[in-house]
């Protein structure tokens, strides 16, 4: 076992390496550098050129990246280039946001998702059955940013029930304890702004659950309808147990296997669609910022972003799949 | 003020003999090349500058305004809290509010600031202030020409990252460098700032050499006076790199204070927000809101959609397509004065469009009335020349190229250009206050062009990379503008006409000298005569297709009363208050 | 996580060589049929036939040019004059004064190229790198094993980037235009292509004919290339139809994010569709068409796919 995590550690190293190359390189080899988003519309190209000696951008590749690696490792991804800020201050403000964000989506996707697809397969076949699933269907196939736009015309714009945009109604005072707003209103019990900010997160985290909660629907169906087909709970069923025995030790424990891995396939997608979500809300998360960075060829703070996301992912995967490794001895052997 | 001024309304006539207001009349096509007024269609008294108020004042809502916060939505976040290291509107819109400049602009007229007064010597070199009276800082220290004196030797001794143009691009160009330039940093001029001395209530600035740069710089965001008191708490030795953060203390509230109606409170990074509160010391009028609240939101459309939901109470650059549905809603878009200018260049440098002809051809192809009618903001008109009608020099008898597709077509044959293939640039991911949505205009562009039978390349480009393509004669057409930074002529000829460039790739000796000669003549009369010689000049060379001057659109919400809206977007937000329900 | 994508990818391999090896050609024959039963696959084979029907005869059915701003002096963006539907245009004008309808029937067949060119792009660079994988793996030797592990390791640290953050920096580097797109959205499934083809390869490696081609002597290289690939191709056929409605979606986020195709000329749904959010407020309907364009035809690939998937995976037939 702990061969196979140090080899797993060593693989991941070497990966991320490769991965941080790639993406240095890459960046660098491209035209229009950043000091052309430091200077006004009219400086001089005498003015251009000096700046970009200043900034070292003349040295050797190789020098750069040395630099750029020996910083990265102390968490140090240079200054963003629109703001001007360390790069990591920037994403430290702003991931209270985006993880609220996700935690809100993730819970109406669980939250809705699961009980939908258990319904759906346990009345297969009839109208709920198609709702569901269709509908579901559609979730996949709507582009997120459309969905979130379409939800701000409606509901805020149109009806005017709920904010279109910020995380609290500026100007309103709060206390700062864990950086999720609503989490904080209530520790605090400031609950006028529990209340504030859970308003102003019901558009966005539906927006930004629309694809989890349609690929939560579905694979609890088919993992329900999987399980229900399976010779033991048939078994149970002529031993004559009780149905809700049987639906809750028997037919949603072992369906909820696969459903609990996909929900944690499914962070990628979330944080995709946080970026399209957070720039339709103007929600100022990560997710707004990598965006913007996006535009404005922030280079520095993209590749800072890329880094942190890269190594988060892969830290959790290595933490999932060395648990695989303790939980199932399968895939102990298998590797 | 010493030099003598035209009126706005003589001006304003000469602008409008050639613009057209968005009033759906698209008829004036196929007329000779020097349109006068008879084939246009406009209001008489519309001013371009400054447009008439029309609504009047309004009983304040006392309540609201203590108790309610003024939040302002914003399309970007401000770089620092301190003026003097940046050069972006979204900075100085805040700061303006917090702190004053020497010379202040009402309308693009030259007003008193801090200064009720000044005087120049003849050769332009020595300035002298004579400040208000009674002016006290945030923090309770009063002006006194130490005060001003401090400011400006303060920015000329900037070392170290503090030089570089990334941070301090206005001081630089304005004074040409630092006590010691740093080649490191990335400036090497020398700086022609010579001193300040200051008795009393005046002070008196040197420079060692006259650009008609002056004034104008004494009225810039970048030379607003901070308190001395606040300039003790600095030491301006934490940037040792271009590219080292900004120093702490302009990217939190606490150390500076200004003299302006408001100060700051609270600068909130994760929410992109800046808090101001009302001053109440302050020297004019007290501001009507108590607190006012900037902040960012990303894209137009989200602004508008908060704005529509109450969210916000007002935003700057409303997008063109959003003003008549705002209007319509009820929400306020009051009209701007133009205060900039949209051209399309003809880079000479891959010689296709060195013949002159062919630069006829294209200017007369293009339909500037159906870019100003339909895709730029109201009160836009179609430009004739590279500057604003508002400035000094602005000329009446430059050549005019009326759309004429006809002519276009026979000019273009003339020239033997009949299969002419232009690559033709344009950036994407921006909207600038001058260009709104470039791609629209683009694309009207474009088919005109090609109406002509000119065969086009379209080359979009990132905005970020845009500025260098263009400027290195990339692009043999391409779109780029520029806002004016004070009312004066230089600010906008000389941004591009100094010398011969791989941005515009003419050579013409004539246009050169006349700029520098104009440039260095301090005496404001005599230099408007140049800047009129020189505007006809360069549209006879025609380097570029002027396009048009349109006024970035603002909204505020139905409760609020707005301030005068300045057509160099400097709007003081003091003036503005919730108004009670009528 | 990655576990979880690749579990479903395995599965999907599975599901191929058991269709291959345990009925031969019939089993793929079975699955058609059941598949022609199906009111999902026959819904999405409806939908995908009309979409390729309009976008193979999409410029002769146009009434009008979707390029030429033939009415562009009946519309005022600033003034919020978009004229709606009527007798000779039937969708109404865009911004510029097209015809709609022209742009939505014309921009079919570009939607579809974007979808269809990143698709091929990450389906050929996927089969490259897990065919070198695959084929290293298992004739390779100890060292062939060892670039298999390589690979596959970085593959997987791929599969862990967000897809559409790969998507935006790739589209960030090269600049907006529709080459970008499809490079980028092509680019992100290439881990997916390569870990499904890699799967497939080492199933069928273990299946008898292989066993049989290489006790007669069968030279290895030409066991890869004439009976292990073209054999595991089943269940990547099957991915690329799904990759196909991704594609398609991921093109017009990334055309919202500003990256997607800038030129006017040529009409493309999700450029369409991106542009027209600015008008949202007085115009919706410059948004509406293409986005239930992009549903529609999304979903139609969905169903087909799914359907495809469902008929060939021996733990849903079951149910079926």
């Amino acid at each position: 076992m702990l061969r196979y995590t140090v080899k797993r550690l060593l693989q991941l190293v070497v990966a991320l390496l490769g991965l941080s190359l790639l993406l240095f390189a890459w960046f660098k080899s491209l035209p229009g550098g950043p000091e052309n988003r430091m200077l006004p519309d009219n400086a001089t190209d005498q003015q251009r050129e000096a700046l970009r000696e200043a900034l070292g951008l003349d040295e050797p590749v190789w020098t750069q990246y040395g630099e750029f690696l020996g910083r990265a490792v102390r968490l140090d991804f240079g200054n963003s280039l629109s703001s001007g800020r360390p790069i990591s201050t920037e994403l430290a403000d702003r991931l209270p946001a985006t993880i609220e964000l996700s935690l809100w989506a993730i819970a109406i996707a669980i939250g809705v998702g699961i009980p939908l697809g258990y319904l759906a397969a346990r009345k297969r076949g009839t109208w709920l059955d198609f709702t569901a699933v269709s509908g579901s269907l559609i979730g996949i196939c709507t582009p997120v940013f459309f969905l979130a736009a379409m939800l701000k015309v409606v509901f805020s714009q149109n009806l005017g029930w709920l904010p279109t945009a910020f995380r609290l109604t500026p100007g309103t005072d709060y206390t700062d304890v864990t950086g999720l707003r609503v989490l904080d209103g209530l520790i605090t019990g400031e609950f006028d702004v529990a209340w504030n900010a859970a308003m102003h997160l019901i558009l966005p985290a539906i927006a930004l659950a629309s694809i989890p909660l349609a690929v939560i629907t579905r694979i609890t169906r088919a993992s329900v309808l999987e399980v229900l087909g399976e010779d033991y709970v048939r078994t149970a069923d002529a031993k004559g147990l009780k149905a809700q025995t049987i639906r809750g030790r028997h037919v949603m424990k072992n369906a909820m296997l696969p459903v609990v891995t996909v929900i944690g396939l499914l962070l990628g997608s979330l944080f995709a669609g946080a970026v399209l979500t957070e720039s339709v809300f103007s929600f100022g998360g990560v997710g707004s910022f990598v965006y913007a960075a996006t535009t404005e060829r922030d280079y520095p703070a993209l590749m800072g972003f890329i880094l942190v996301i890269a190594v988060s992912y892969v830290a959790l995967n290595l933490i999932v799949d060395l648990s695989y490794g303790f939980l199932d001895p399968r895939v102990r052997v298998r590797s | 003020m010493r030099t003598s001024r035209t009126t706005l309304a003589r001006r304003a006539v000469a602008a409008s003999a050639s613009a057209v207001i968005a009033l759906g009349a698209l008829a004036a096509c196929g007329s000779e090349g020097d349109g006068e007024d008879e084939d246009t269609q406009n209001a008489e008294d519309f001013s371009f500058e400054c447009p008439e108020r029309e609504d009047g004042e309004r009983a304040p809502d006392e309540a609201a305004n203590e108790e309610q916060p003024f939040i302002f939505g914003t399309p970007g976040v401000p770089t620092s809290l301190d003026p003097v290291l940046a050069s972006d509107g979204e900075t100085f819109r805040v700061t303006r509010q917090v702190f004053d400049t020497l010379l202040d602009h009402d309308c693009t007229d030259m007003v008193p600031g801090l200064a009720e007064s000044y005087e120049q010597n003849d050769e332009g070199t020595e300035w002298t202030f004579h400040l208000r009276e009674g002016v006290t800082f945030h923090d309770g220290v009063e002006l006194d020409g130490e005060a001003v004196c401090a400011n400006f030797d303060r920015w000329n001794n900037f070392t170290g990252g503090y030089q570089s143009p990334s941070n301090t691009y206005y001081w630089s160009n304005f004074f040409r460098g630092f006590a010691e330039s740093d080649p490191e940093m990335g400036v090497e001029g020398e700086s022609i700032y010579d001193g300040c001395e200051a008795d009393g209530l005046t002070a008196t600035i040197r420079i060692s050499e006259y650009t008609a740069n002056f004034p104008g710089a004494f009225s810039m965001a970048t030379t607003a006076i901070v308190s001395p008191g606040s300039l003790e708490q600095l030491t301006d030795d934490d940037m040792d790199a271009p590219d080292s953060p900004l120093p702490e203390y302009s990217q939190e509230a606490g150390v500076l204070a200004g003299t302006g109606p408001y100060k700051y409170v609270e600068w909130d990074h994760s929410e992109n927000a800046v808090t101001l509160e009302r001053y109440d010391d302050y020297w004019g009028d007290p501001a009507g809101v108590k607190t006012i609240i900037f902040r960012q939101i990303g894209d137009g459309n989200a602004l508008r959609q908060a704005l529509e939901a109450g969210d916000i109470h007002g935003y700057d650059l409303v997008s063109p397509a959003d003003v008549q549905p705002l209007i319509d809603a009820g929400f306020q878009v009051p009209t701007r004065g133009v205060f900039n200018i949209l051209y399309l260049s003809y880079n000479q440098v891959s010689g296709t469009l060195g013949d002159h002809a062919i630069r006829e051809a294209l200017s007369y192809a293009v339909d500037r009335e159906r870019i100003v009618n339909s895709v730029l903001p109201p009160g836009g008109s179609v430009a004739t020349q590279f500057m604003p009608p508002s400035l000094e020099g602005w000329s009446e008898d430059v050549v005019q190229y009326e759309h004429d597709p006809e002519r276009a077509t026979e000019l273009l044959a003339d020239a033997g250009a009949e299969d002419l293939e232009l690559e033709f640039c344009y950036p994407t991911d921006v909207s600038r206050p001058y260009m709104p949505n470039p791609k629209d205009i683009f694309d009207i562009i474009a088919q005109n062009l090609e109406d002509a039978g000119v065969t086009v390349e379209a080359t979009p480009i990132t905005w970020v990379d845009y500025i260098d393509a263009t400027n290195q004669g990339e692009c043999e057409l391409y779109l780029l503008g520029w806002t004016g930074d004070f009312n004066e002529a230089y600010n906008f000829l000389g941004t591009w006409f100094q010398t011969e460039t791989t941005e515009w790739g003419f050579d013409n000796p004539e246009i050169f000298d006349g700029l520098a000669e104009a440039a260095s003549e301090p005496d404001a009369d005599v230099r408007a005569e140049h800047w009129i010689e020189l505007n006809e000049m360069i549209m006879e060379e025609l380097p570029g297709l002027p396009i048009s001057s349109s006024p970035p659109s603002i909204a505020f919400a139905p409760e609020v009363y707005p301030p005068d809206v300045s057509p160099l977007t400097q709007e003081d937000f003091s003036e503005l208050y919730f108004a009670a329900a009528e | 996580m990655t576990l979880a994508k690749i579990e479903k990818l395995d599965r999907l391999v599975e599901a191929g060589v058991e269709a291959r090896t345990a009925e031969g050609g019939s089993l793929w024959h079975q699955s058609l049929r059941r598949m022609r039963r199906s009111p999902m696959a026959i819904t999405g084979a409806a939908i995908v036939g009309l979409f390729l029907l309009i976008a193979i005869l999409g410029p002769w059915i146009a009434p009008h040019s979707s390029t030429a701003q033939e009415w562009g002096d009946e519309v005022f963006l600033n003034r919020n004059i978009f004229p709606g539907p009527r007798a000779e245009n039937w969708f109404g004008l865009d911004h510029l004064g097209r015809d709609m309808f022209s742009r939505m029937v014309v921009g079919a067949r570009q939607t579809l190229l974007v979808g269809v060119v990143a698709t091929l792009i990450g389906f050929a660079a996927g089969a490259v790198v897990g065919g070198v994988a695959a084929a290293s793996g298992i004739f390779g030797g100890r060292w062939g094993q060892r670039i298999e592990s390589v690979i596959m390791r970085s593959v997987d640290v791929a599969l862990a980037i967000p897809m559409l953050l790969l998507a935006l920096s790739i589209a960030a580097m090269l600049g907006p235009s529709l080459t970008t797109v499809m490079v980028a959205v092509g680019v992100a499934q290439i881990p997916i292509f390569a870990r499904l083809l890699r799967g497939s390869m080492l199933a069928q490696a273990h299946s008898d004919y292989v066993m049989a081609a290489i006790s007669l002597g069968v030279p290895k290289s030409r066991i890869v290339i004439s009976h292990i690939f073209p054999n595991s191709l089943g269940p990547v056929i099957v991915q690329a139809t799904l990759v196909l409605a991704t594609a398609i979606i991921e093109a017009a986020a990334l055309s919202y994010l500003g990256l997607g195709n800038p030129d006017p000329g040529s009409a493309e749904w999700g450029t369409m569709l991106a542009d027209a959010q600015r008008f949202l407020a007085g115009a919706p309907q410059l948004a509406i068409y293409p986005a239930v364009g992009i549903i529609i035809t999304a979903l139609g690939f969905t169903l087909l796919g799914e359907a495809m998937r469902e008929s060939l995976d021996p733990r849903l037939r079951r149910e079926q």
